[in-house]
């Protein structure tokens, strides 16, 4: 292949991602981005710069070698681009298709600048896909086991990377799901649109291939404390990482009308336990021809409104308190949800659900908003404007403006000290919580993140673990200073 | 999965189910459930942990028969398996020594009640049980009931058993005649622990009642569970799934479990018709 300067690299324009028809797409649930074609990859990959100071892996939460692997894939070597990846990610496949490439390695990318950043995360998720579909997922190597066991709670995204870590330093691993399905929010959270549950249930496999063992249907906690765990069980360390799992709500009058749905249940309901399929025995009220109105402006909330959308829905829309700059979600999920047909509701909140006789939703109360000074985080503060109200009807609505820390964990395990705001209190640098043995990462130590900061949080914690099981040192993070007075 | 020890039927669509769950059966406590899936497409359902034994290994499902899948489990027997339990969940009933203290069970509801009044007497209270049914055949766990009860009044609508009228007849009965009553708890249909609630009220007899919202996971997760109390907003699967019934919200938590309604009866009847076809 003739190498081509750096001048000539700059010339080329970023590749298109293929995806379904946005009128075809709405009408089912598989994959909107078929994928890159290895024609296309090497093109994308042929235009990285290769700087000799790559910035977009400063931008990567898990500081995958980019360079590195698209070099690879710029010379068609797919399989050991696959292998580079997976030295840092070993959920490639889903960070492809989840991550905010646009804030971290994307964001950082050099080009972005002039004109388009490269296209990390489509290639991320070719590398990965073709090494699924290639069948080149190397067959484990058997590991020197340690003898010593680590109890992962949880099976989502931190819980996973954990659990890959451990395996790999020889650990016997268990992890513990409180659901019936692995996966966590990843099943249960994100629609098979955007992420089919087949490459999640591979990458599990592959975790069992390691000799991970999974256990469903184990609320710890309730069948076992961690305690238990580290007592009768026998396990030398636990990880906890069971996610931000409760549902807030606006606290507003006719928040409980049949109809008002949290984003949790709403997508649980279609993605866990597939109502959008004619055999599930899970029912979801009728959304052909209604009004579904989505209240939020995350990635949670853009799945439940092109769900709705892709469920019948007449009109489905975004209702966000703040403008669009502010929006948290994926700039690619937004640019889905409108090219779909979404409609976009900027600066309004609801101030009450109005129903019928039966308790059922059929309308709500907004208020118009404005924005104030910048909060805290940077974002203009959304003031709402007196005076403003109006009602609008809706059928159906969801509520996804976040979850709090579930504290069905913490209560059985009181010396596991919490923030105010319910998520546990951990060491950042090493996932080590106030208690002897317990590590924790993901939502319940970040609040509602992203997938790959939980799976960061997961490997930092599988490194720590596997130090104190290898000195039995166990380093209390240095006591707060007390501040007089 | 989970293996039925045994199986047979209490009453008519009322079955009790042995299930080998060693794990939950030490845990569980009085008051606590289980969530419960009946095959590969089914839904999730709370189902109280009737009775246990943590010895060998097994918690007993008391299941009525009155949509698809509780129907589908009332079709196992010994020797098939349930996919996917979940337990235990929920708080405890809160067992103390109260005093004197009525356990009220209205059909199915008895089953609920059973392994809490056991507890009840244990602690030290004396319990009477009120066990109500629209007939006879309908009275379950007579016989269980008796042996945790210093007193057991099985009543009827018809009269078929025991005292002929409505469990919140007797229970006014028993107000006025007996020893003062320092805890009631009442389980059963929506209707009648409302009826009790109303009954108590005015006596200031402190009421408990054990709610069955429609539940998915069952752990805090999704919410839609929610129920109303005292005018906050409570989800039974983790802030119960007992409540004050003084302060319960039945109304919404009526409209709330009606929800589904015409889903629930098309796939029953498509269950029923598919079953119709196997049998012939």
């Amino acid at each position: 292949m003739n190498e081509l300067t750096r001048k000539e690299r700059m010339q080329l324009s970023r590749v298109t991602m293929p995806e379904q028809d946005p009128d075809s797409r709405r009408q089912n649930f598989t994959e909107v981005n078929l994928g890159l074609t290895p024609e296309l990859a090497i093109e994308e990959a042929r235009r990285c710069l290769m700087c000799r100071r790559p910035v977009c892996i400063d931008g990567c939460p898990v500081e995958i070698r980019i360079t590195d692997f698209i070099g690879l894939v710029a010379e068609g070597e797919f399989d050991q681009a696959a292998k580079v990846i997976k030295e840092d990610n070993s959920l490639p496949a889903i960070c492809g298709r989840v991550c905010p490439q646009e804030n971290q390695c994307e964001g950082a990318c050099v080009l972005a600048r002039k004109d388009k950043p490269i296209a990390i995360g489509a290639l991320e998720r070719f590398v990965a896909d073709f090494e699924r579909d290639h069948n080149l997922m190397a067959a484990a190597s058997p590991i020197p086991r340690t003898g010593r066991r680590v109890a992962v709670v949880g099976s989502g995204p931190a819980g996973l990377a954990c659990a890959t870590d451990l395996a790999r330093f020889g650990h016997d691993v268990t992890v513990f799901e409180a659901l019936h399905e692995l996966g966590g929010v990843l099943v249960y959270g994100i629609p098979e649109f955007r992420l089919p549950k087949e490459i999640v249930r591979t990458e599990i496999a592959q975790l069992e291939d390691m000799g991970v063992e999974f256990v469903t249907n184990a609320v710890i906690g309730m069948i076992d404390s961690i305690d238990d765990l580290l007592g009768e069980e026998g396990y030398d360390a636990v990880f906890v990482g069971v996610g931000a799992g409760l549902p807030r709500f606006p606290k507003i009058p006719g928040e409980n009308l049949i109809g008002v749905y949290s984003a949790n249940e709403f997508l649980t309901r279609v993605n866990l336990m597939r109502a959008y399929l004619a055999d599930s025995d899970t029912p979801l009220l009728e959304l052909r021809g209604r009004n579904v109105a989505v209240f939020g402006g995350g990635n949670t909330a853009m799945d439940a409104v092109r769900t709705a959308l892709r469920l019948g829905a007449a009109q489905a829309s975004i209702i966000y308190r703040r403008s669009e700059q502010e929006m948290p979600a994926r700039l690619e999920e937004v640019h889905h949800a409108r090219q779909e047909g979404v409609r976009f509701r900027m600066l309004a909140i609801p101030v009450e659900f109005l129903g019928n006789a039966d308790g059922f939703l059929k309308g709500v109360r907004l208020q118009r908003m404005e924005l104030g000074e910048p909060d805290e985080g940077g974002r203009r503060r959304p003031v709402p404007v007196p005076g403003s109200e109006w009602l609008e009807d809706v059928d159906v609505a969801v509520v996804a403006i976040g979850n709090s820390p579930n504290p069905l964990l913490g209560k059985t395990a009181p010396d596991l000290e919490e923030t105010p705001w319910g998520t546990l209190v951990t060491d950042e640098a090493t996932g080590r919580t106030t208690k002897e043995g317990v590590f924790a990462g993901g939502d319940i130590v970040t609040g509602g993140a992203t997938v790959i900061l939980a799976m960061g949080a997961g490997r930092t914690a599988a490194a720590s673990i596997h130090e104190y099981l290898r000195t039995g040192v166990w380093d209390v993070p240095d006591e707060p200073v007390e501040v007089p007075g | 999965m989970f293996e039925v020890l045994e199986a047979n039927n209490l009453a008519p669509d009322v079955r009790y189910l042995r299930v080998r769950a060693p794990k939950i059966a030490r845990r569980r406590k009085p008051g606590q459930f289980v969530i419960v899936r009946a095959s590969s497409t089914g839904e999730r359902i709370p189902l109280t942990i009737a009775d246990a034994d943590a010895t060998q290994g097994w918690i007993a499902l008391i299941c009525q028969g009155v949509g698809k899948t509780t129907r589908q489990l009332n079709t196992l027997g010994a020797g098939d398996r349930i996919p996917d339990v979940a337990g235990p969940l929920g708080m405890p009933s809160r067992i103390e020594r109260y005093g004197n203290v009525v356990v009220i069970g209205g059909g199915v509801g008895t089953a609920i009640a059973y392994p809490t009044a056991a507890a009840l007497k244990q602690a030290g209270n004396r319990v009477v049980a009120i066990i109500g049914g629209r007939s006879r055949e309908y009275v379950i766990l007579q016989q269980e009931m008796q042996a945790v009860s210093d007193e057991v009044y099985p009543t009827t609508d018809d009269g078929s058993l025991g005292y002929h009228g409505l469990v919140t007849d007797k229970l006014a009965d028993l107000i006025a005649t007996g020893p003062p009553i320092d805890l009631v708890l009442a389980i059963g249909p929506i209707p009648m622990m409302r009826a009790v609630a109303d009954l108590t009220r005015p006596h200031h007899i402190e009421t408990v009642v054990s709610l069955n919202p429609i539940m998915v996971d069952g752990t805090g997760m999704c919410g839609g569970c929610r129920v109303e109390v005292g005018g906050e907003t409570r989800f039974a699967c983790v802030d119960g799934p007992e409540f004050d019934a003084h302060l319960v919200d039945f109304d919404l938590l009526t409209r709330r479990n009606r929800a589904y309604r015409d889903f629930e009866q098309r796939r029953l009847e498509e269950w029923e018709t598919a079953q119709a076809g196997i049998s012939q």
